[in-house]
Order: C-alpha cells, then sequence, then structure tokens
C-alpha cells in the first residue's frame, strides 16, 4: 500500500502553480496603480508634506514590485528546472549558492534599506516633523473627544467642532490635544496623521496648496463611535478667513421671532445648556460641542449627518439612531417643542 | 520490509511498550504527560479556537461587506473585533504553533522520549484551555473584551470601560501566559539538554532552532506584558494610577511596555513557521538546505533583533526625532535575517528537483505571501510613510500577509506533511492542492484590497464608513474573499477529517524525510524510539548506515534501549556526549487539578472575591505539595 502510495505520488500531474502567482502579483499591481481616487487618500496630495509622502510611497513601491518580481521569478524557475538540480547554466556549485543567498539576503537589502532609510527619514522626515514655532502664522488648537473635535483658535474666542478653516498657502501650527481618551488627527491630503494622548501636546504642521475642502478622521480606535468621528479642513483666501474668523469669536446671534425665542427657553430650561455651550448664554456645558454658530457648519455628530433642519430635527428626537453610543440622551420634548429647538439652533450663525 | 525482528528485540519492544503505555479512555487523556497526546490536544483545541476566530473575522467581514451596513452594533462589531485579535494571537497561532507543532515534533527530531518536564507540559496545556474558556466566559456572558487586541489606555481604564469586558482580558492573558511560558521553559530544557547523543548544536535540524528561538523570545516578551496587565488590573480593581495622566501616570508607558512584548510576539508568531518551512522544503527539494549556518543564525537573530523594534508601532504619538530614527534603523536591521532565510527557501528550492506536493505548495505559497508582507512592513520603517499609513486597513493588510501567509500557510502546510506521521495515513493529495488554490486566492482576494483601501485613507477599526470615498468595491471583494478563504479551510479540515478513516496507509517515511521523527513508526510508539538514535548530521534520516546500525543496535548492547523504566538520556548542551540517564515522571492528575485551582482563582480576581482568592491560591499550593511529594514515577 505504502509502495502505491509512493507510486501516485510521482504521478500526479500539477497545475503550473507559479504561473498562477505570477499573474497575481500583476493583477494586484494593476490593482494599485488604478487607485488613488477619493476625497481622504494620501495618495492625492495637496501640500508639501503630503505630496513628500506620496513620493517616498512610490518609490517604495517601485522598489518593492522589483524585489517582489525577481523572487517570483526565481520562484519560476524553480519550478521549470524541477527536474535538474543546481541552477540553470551554472550547475551544482555549492558556493554559488551560499553566494546568492548572502548576494540577494544581505548585498542587496543593504544597499536598497540604506537609501530608503536616508531618503525617507533624513530628507522627507524634515518636512513631515513638528514645525519650528517660529514658522508658522497661526495655531489652531484641535481637542479629541468622544466622539467629535473641538476647534479653537488660541488667542481668540472662537470655537467650533468638526469644521477646521484655515488660511490657504499659510503655515499654521496644529496642537492636537484629547479631553478623553487618545485620538488621531488624520487629515491625509495635507499631513500625516499626529495621536492626541492625555497629558501631552503633539503638533504638525497644516498646510494647504489650494483652497477647498479636505476630509480627515479619527484614525486611533476609541470606542464606540470611532467610525463617526471625522472632520474637514476648510482652506479659504486669506480674508474670507478672517472674517469667518471674526464672525467665530462673536457671541450668539440674538434669536429673531417668537419660536426661535421660545426655542432659546427650551434649550435653556432643560438639559441642552448643562451640555452644550453657546457662548453669550446661561449655556455652557462643555460635554457637547460649542453650539454658537452651529448654523456655519455643513454637518452635525462629526460628519455623520448633513446640517440640515430636518436632520437635526430627527437628530434631536432620537440622537442615538444615527451615531448610537453618543452621549447626547433623548430629551422626551414634543416635535412643536423640537421644531422651535431647530428654529432657534438654525438661527446661530 | 525489514527482516522479523529477533526474539531480543521484540522482547525489548513490548517491555519499552509496557513501561510507556498510558491508559487508554478519558481519564487516559486527562492525566497524560505524553508530548504526542499534549501535542495533539494543543491542535485540536487550538482549531476550536481558530474556529471561533474565523467566525468573529467573518461577523466583522460581513458587517463590512456594504457602507452603512447594519448587521453588528458598534459595540458587538467591537467585541468581535478585540475577540478576533486575543483569539488568533493568544489562542490560536501561539498554542498551535509551540504547543501542537513544537510539543509533538521537537522530542521526535531530536530523539528524545518526551519533553523535560512532561507533568509540566500537561500543565501548560490545560492552563491554556481553562485560559482559552475563561476570556470566552466574558463573550458568553455578554462582557466580551472590547478595547481592542492592544486595549490602549486611558480607554481600557476603568473609567472609560468600567464593565468586566477589560478584566476578562488583563486577567486571561495573565492567565494564558503562565502556559506559554511553561512550554517556553519546557522546549528550551529539552533542545539544551535531551538531543540524542551525536547531535551537536551544528547537527540540530533549522525547525529546532525555530523553536529553540520562539521560546527564548517567549520567556523574554511575556515579562513585560504580564508586567502592563498586573499595572492596569491594579488600576482596574484597586484604584491604582499607572496609566493615569491626571495623577502623575502615563497612558504612554501601557504602550512602550505592551509594544515591547508585542513585537517580539510578531517574531514568536512567525518563527515557528520558519521552521515548518525549512523542515519541508529540503524533503520535497530533495536536497540540503541552502547556507545552512546562515539560517540558523538568521533564525536566533530575528527573535533577538525583534526586542529593539517596537517603538515603530508608535511612531504618531509623538516621539522626539531622535527616538523614531533610531527605532526605523532597528527596523531596517531586522530585514536582513528574514531576507537571508527567503533566498536560502527559494535557492534550495531552485536548485533542488522539487516535488510540488500540497506541503511543499503551502510553503511556495508562504514565501510569496511573506514577500509581500515583508515588503509591506519594510515601509514602515519609513517614518513619514507610517505616521501616513499606521492604524489604516494597509497596517490591517500587512500584518494579514505576515500573520495569516507567513504563519498560517505553512502550520497548514505542517499539517500535510505530518499528517501521515501522526496518522499513519496519507491525506487526499488533489483535494489537498485544492484547497491550497482556494485558500490563496481567497486570502489574496480579502487582504490585497486592504492595503488600496488603506491608501485611500481607510482607517481600521471602525464598524462602519461612508458611502462616496471609494472603498465600496475593495470591501465587497474583501469580504467575498473571506468566505472563499474559509471555504477554503473547511476543505483542509475535511479533508484531514475523511482522511484519517478513509486515507491510504503511509508508511513511515512516505516523503523521504530528512529528520528523525520519520524513522518511527506512524503514529510513533508512545517511547517514541526502541533505539535511543545517533545522529552525525543535521540530516539524521538521509543517514542510512546511522538508521540501520540504530536497528541492529535494538538487539545489541542494553545501554542504548533503556528497557529498565521510564528513562531516556540526556546529553551535554553543546557536544550532546552521553550525560545520564533520566527518569521520566508517568501520568499525573496534579496538572489539571493544579490549572483547575488556578481557574478558579482567576475568576475569583475577576468577581472581586479576594478572600476567597487567598484560599483558592493556598488550595492551588496543597496541590503543588502533593505534585512534588512523590517520585515523580510512583505520582
Amino acid at each position: 500500500m505504502a509502495r502505491s502510495t509512493l507510486r501516485r505520488f510521482r504521478q500526479d500531474r500539477l497545475p503550473s502553480p507559479l504561473i498562477r502567482v505570477a499573474l497575481w502579483g500583476a493583477a494586484a499591481a494593476v490593482a494599485l496603480a488604478v487607485a488613488g481616487c477619493g476625497e481622504q487618500s494620501p495618495l492625492k496630495p495637496e501640500s508639501d508634506p503630503a505630496r513628500d509622502i506620496a513620493k517616498l510611497t512610490w518609490w517604495m513601491f517601485g522598489i518593492a514590485g522589483v524585489v517582489f518580481g525577481g523572487a517570483v521569478v526565481m520562484l519560476l524557475i524553480g519550478w521549470l528546472t524541477r527536474r535538474e538540480e543546481g541552477l540553470p547554466f551554472i550547475g551544482k556549485r555549492s558556493n554559488v549558492e551560499t553566494g546568492a543567498v548572502v548576494v540577494f539576503g544581505i548585498v542587496i537589502p543593504v544597499v536598497v534599506l540604506i537609501g530608503v532609510f536616508a531618503f525617507a527619514n533624513l530628507v522627507v522626515l524634515d518636512d513631515t516633523d513638528a514645525p519650528k514655532a517660529s514658522s508658522t502664522e497661526l495655531t489652531v488648537e484641535v481637542t479629541g473627544n468622544q466622539w467629535f473635535w473641538e476647534v479653537r483658535y488660541p488667542g481668540t474666542k472662537a470655537v467650533t467642532a468638526n469644521e477646521i478653516h484655515i488660511p490657504v498657502r499659510t503655515r499654521v501650527n496644529l496642537v492636537g490635544k484629547t479631553d478623553d481618551v487618545i485620538h488621531s488627527i488624520w487629515i491625509p491630503q495635507l499631513n500625516r496623521k499626529i495621536d492626541t494622548v492625555p497629558g501631552h501636546r503633539n503638533r504638525i504642521l497644516l498646510y494647504a496648496d489650494k483652497p477647498g475642502r479636505y476630509r480627515g478622521q479619527c484614525a486611533e480606535f476609541c470606542g464606540l463611535q470611532h467610525a463617526h468621528m471625522s472632520m474637514y479642513v476648510f482652506a479659504d483666501p486669506p480674508e474670507r478667513f478672517r472674517a469667518w474668523l471674526r464672525n467665530m469669536e462673536r457671541p450668539e446671534a440674538p434669536p429673531a421671532g417668537p419660536s426661535a425665542r421660545g426655542g432659546k427657553r427650551i434649550f435653556m430650561a432643560n438639559q441642552c445648556a448643562s451640555c452644550h455651550t453657546i457662548r453669550g448664554t446661561a449655556a455652557r456645558g462643555d460635554i457637547g460641542p460649542d453650539l454658537t454658530h452651529l448654523r456655519d457648519r455643513t454637518t452635525l455628530a462629526g460628519l455623520t449627518i448633513p446640517n440640515r433642519g430636518d436632520y437635526l430635527l430627527r437628530w434631536i428626537r432620537d440622537p442615538q439612531h444615527f451615531k448610537p453610543g453618543n452621549k447626547m440622551p433623548a430629551l422626551g420634548l414634543s416635535d412643536a417643542q423640537i421644531q422651535k429647538l431647530v428654529t432657534y439652533l438654525e438661527g446661530l450663525r | 520490509m525489514a527482516t522479523m525482528p529477533a526474539p531480543l528485540a521484540r522482547q525489548r519492544t513490548e517491555r519499552l511498550q509496557r513501561i510507556w503505555e498510558e491508559p487508554k479512555g478519558l481519564v487516559g487523556w486527562l492525566t497524560t504527560v505524553d508530548h504526542k497526546r499534549i501535542g495533539l490536544m494543543f491542535l485540536f483545541t487550538s482549531l476550536a479556537f481558530f474556529a471561533a476566530g474565523g467566525v468573529e473575522a467573518l461577523l466583522i467581514r460581513t458587517q463590512l461587506i456594504r457602507p452603512d451596513n447594519g448587521l453588528l452594533s458598534p459595540g458587538a462589531f467591537n467585541e468581535a473585533m478585540t475577540m478576533h485579535g486575543v483569539t488568533m494571537i493568544f489562542l490560536v497561532v501561539v498554542p498551535m504553533s509551540i504547543g501542537a507543532f513544537g510539543n509533538y515534533l521537537l522530542p521526535l527530531m531530536i530523539g528524545a522520549r518526551d519533553l523535560a518536564f512532561p507533568r509540566m507540559n500537561a500543565l501548560s496545556f490545560w492552563i491554556y484551555v481553562a485560559s482559552g474558556l475563561f476570556v470566552y466566559t466574558g463573550l458568553a456572558i455578554g462582557s466580551a473584551p472590547d478595547a481592542g487586541w492592544f486595549d490602549y489606555l486611558p480607554l481600557g481604564s476603568k473609567q472609560y470601560s468600567p464593565g468586566p469586558n477589560v478584566d476578562f482580558y488583563t486577567l486571561g492573558l495573565i492567565f494564558n501566559g503562565i502556559s506559554s511560558t511553561a512550554t517556553a521553559v519546557n522546549l528550551i530544557v529539552t533542545t539544551f539538554k535531551l538531543r540524542a547523543p551525536g547531535m551537536s548544536l551544528n547537527r540540530m535540524p533549522l525547525f529546532c532552532y525555530a523553536m529553540l528561538a520562539t521560546s527564548f523570545a517567549l520567556v523574554f516578551a511575556l515579562p513585560p506584558l504580564n508586567t502592563a496587565l498586573i499595572f492596569l488590573e491594579l488600576d482596574r480593581a484597586l484604584g491604582f494610577h499607572f496609566f493615569d495622566v491626571t495623577k502623575g501616570g502615563d497612558p504612554l508607558l501601557w504602550q512602550h511596555l505592551f509594544w515591547i512584548f508585542g513585537h517580539p510576539e510578531v517574531y514568536i508568531i512567525i518563527l515557528p513557521a520558519f521552521g515548518i518551512a525549512t523542515a519541508i522544503i529540503p524533503t520535497f527539494a530533495r536536497r540540503k538546505m541552502v547556507a545552512f549556518p546562515l539560517v540558523a543564525l538568521a533564525e536566533i537573530l530575528v527573535a533577538f533583533i525583534g526586542f529593539g523594534v517596537w517603538a515603530h508601532h508608535m511612531f504618531a504619538v509623538g516621539l522626539d526625532t531622535i527616538t523614531t530614527i533610531y527605532f526605523a534603523a532597528a527596523s531596517l536591521i531586522i530585514v536582513i535575517p528574514s531576507g537571508i532565510q527567503l533566498f536560502a527557501w527559494i535557492t534550495t528550492i531552485v536548485t533542488g528537483r522539487p516535488r510540488f506536493k500540497t506541503p511543499l505548495l503551502w510553503i511556495v505559497g508562504f514565501i510569496v505571501l511573506f514577500l509581500l508582507g515583508g515588503l509591506s512592513g519594510v515601509t514602515f520603517a519609513a517614518i513619514p510613510f507610517d505616521q501616513q499609513l499606521t492604524d489604516t486597513y494597509y497596517v490591517v493588510a500587512h500584518f494579514h500577509y505576515v500573520i495569516f501567509g507567513a504563519a498560517v500557510f505553512p502550520l497548514l502546510g505542517g499539517m500535510f506533511y505530518w499528517f501521515p506521521k501522526v496518522t499513519g495515513r496519507m491525506y487526499h493529495e488533489r483535494a489537498g492542492q485544492a484547497s491550497f488554490w482556494l485558500s490563496f486566492v481567497g486570502m489574496n482576494l480579502t487582504f490585497f484590497p486592504m492595503h488600496i483601501v488603506g491608501l485611500l485613507g481607510m482607517p481600521r477599526r471602525q464598524y462602519t464608513y461612508p458611502h462616496g470615498l471609494g472603498w465600496d468595491g475593495y470591501n465587497l471583494v474583501e469580504t467575498i474573499g473571506s468566505y472563499l478563504l474559509a471555504a477554503g479551510l473547511l476543505m483542509v479540515v475535511t479533508n484531514l477529517a475523511v482522511s484519517l478513516f478513509r486515507g491510504v496507509p503511509a508508511g513511515n517515511d512516505p516523503f523521504g524525510g530528512d529528520t528523525l521523527e520519520w524513522s518511527t513508526t506512524s503514529p510513533p510508539p508512545s517511547y517514541n524510539f526502541a533505539v535511543i538514535p545517533r545522529v552525525t548530521s543535521p540530516y539524521a534520516m538521509w543517514d542510512r548506515e546511522d538508521r540501520q546500525a540504530d536497528q541492529r543496535d535494538l538487539a545489541g548492547p542494553a545501554e542504548r534501549v533503556l528497557d529498565e523504566g521510564h528513562e531516556t538520556p540526556a546529553s551535554s548542551v553543546l557536544d550532546a556526549d552521553w550525560d545520564e540517564i533520566l527518569e521520566m515522571p508517568a501520568k499525573s492528575w496534579s496538572p489539571i487539578l493544579l490549572a483547575a485551582a488556578l481557574a478558579a482563582g482567576f475568576t475569583m480576581l475577576l468577581t472581586r472575591h479576594y478572600v476567597i482568592a487567598a484560599v483558592v491560591a493556598l488550595l492551588a499550593l496543597v496541590v503543588l505539595g502533593g505534585w512534588h511529594w512523590k517520585e515523580p514515577q510512583e505520582a
């Protein structure tokens, strides 16, 4: 019986495994080449640091592709010469074999790795490291909270959430902090990420070549709603940015009309005021985001839903629907009350 | 076949059989100290946890099949994701590679009759089972760990994780660490002291080098993890402040301690797989390994350098630049020993006359996947790139190529390779090859697109994602791939399960293997070797005269048969000169009782019944006393 097993062993025909492996590699390379679309892609850089990283990425992938291809070709040769001992043309020479291991396993890697190391960690790093304090013109403080970002502009009274405005083509010093657990600020088109760690103030450069909107997201697992903790960076022409900042510094715009005034009373009389701040009013809570200029933002709840009256109404009616686990409770208000609240909040420009 | 055994030879094997035999049935399994039976129990238990971890993976993938999917709640997703990681790392790969493969094969490869500490080996297994059940109890009562497998602080602190979820993680892993440490110490002592006479260190098979390096890495890697876990449990249970920044602690302390363990752990996971590759390749390439000393050295270097690179997991936390540069350089250096091994395998295959049978197919697949995983790993030593792509799906792709491709593929190849040895029957070759191709395609469909979504900006560990960022199609492909992969793995299990009953009898050495396990019957007898083999090269099985001499000596001088008692020889560390004869312990109830007492103790710590925990600890001491009361042979 054992003998028949052995015979079967020799006779079994084989598919050509290594060819399939090679095809796979090729398909994968093509797939990767067409990649690079999307609003949050590190491969679509819009600033010098991000561009450097993208360049570094393609270089490394190029080198890796050559190494991978070379190794797969060697395995293919192994399959093609499976009936002969030794190397093709060279034959059986053990010093050549050991030499091959030394060359491919030690010499070539050392040379390539020194190159990668020098380029990545001495050249590119210069751009992506924390900027010198004197080299920046503006500081933005971004504080991670479960699960939204609080945005402040030190030296001004401006506070907002999840949507960072910066002047275009201006070196901005971004300071990352946290009020609770570790989060990570990541706007891939503009720069690498930086974690926000309790007790630490980490900094990176924020810079955008072109006016526009850049998407970012929390990159460090931070609990239930890690998935809904995104942010936008709006890069505006400097004059527009300054006007925006001046507006953000102002306190609440007093409610106009009876419905909005009713909404404000409801806001102040219920739990809303103990968790949110509206500057210029009695609401000074710090659990949820500052709402002084809520209407200025394009989205709600860390980019979970658009900032529109209908969404705002549904959010207040059942805050756990869109973002289960967030800290806002349902308040048990009537639809009429909620409608008034929405009218008030929509007036906060 | 060989000639009829001479009467003296038959007498001796029968006597050895009587001395080494253990009771059949359940009691036999509960009290066994036979490394082969314990190895099999490790295998089956780790396969069961593999199935659980696999189901968790499929749940994760099904949730992510399309944007804004509602299959799992955020909480359930976080539990599935955490349990998947904890299960695969602590309850599957490590127990399977050192507990099952190391345990079963190492003594057979070095010509020993058991591990150095057979009862500690049994203890290690029972603690492993108990710790696995302990962690899964959390899942069963709806409080599974949910702060991720690396459980960053302060998310895992009492303040942000008030339930018992994280306590199951902390205490469960401390408990589990006892098992890994015990097995590692056992394998180290066994490798150093129980090698067959003549098997000097330079004649030891490369598989054993890999096991030795892994075991050393485990012994040194677990203390930092245990330190971190004990600190965390003190914080959580007794209000200490190791990681609390408001009281002078620092959450980064956790990250340092965790990754001082966590990075060596990567090599602990893949080194045994490297060992399996270096066992399978020479057999099927029908030639000796190219650059044997370099490969042996590389295996040890990998384990060693692996301790100096941990902070590359922390490049985004805001370490100062010079620190990151040091760790980037160290991380690049580790490429070199990996490169040596990779090209030694490839060159051996190229220059040999390889037979591409199922076990070698898994190994070739492993080489390709490890190449990809290794190359994507190198990119993390470029600090700015690491800071850009860390915590994205690109990382998930990378480490699954390493852990699934480079660790699990060789384990599966090893299951096919040693199946005939362990069961005495052949697996089904054609089905084996088909299962390889299915798994290989499934593996690449699942994990390759993750590189791309990572490069498109998708962070890892999110329970859902919005439409419109270019991620949808890739996620769909990944999920389809994961089901193909699961089908491939089911096919492997089915093949082996059916072959167990229907397979063609395999004989002792169906593949022409190069190491000593192939000189025993299939399955090996309880005493492993009737004649203690004498070894003159690392390819002991290919030294025909030596093995024929072993056969002859069964009727020869008694000192190579050791049929007077439950005995195995010990040899000197470097040259493996015959040192002394060891009396080996026999079956015992103590290990399982001690494991049960420890399980009770950890449960009491979890439920904060410290007095009862102290009482149980005393009970454990009593069991330990009973264990050491009598001579090992009569216990």
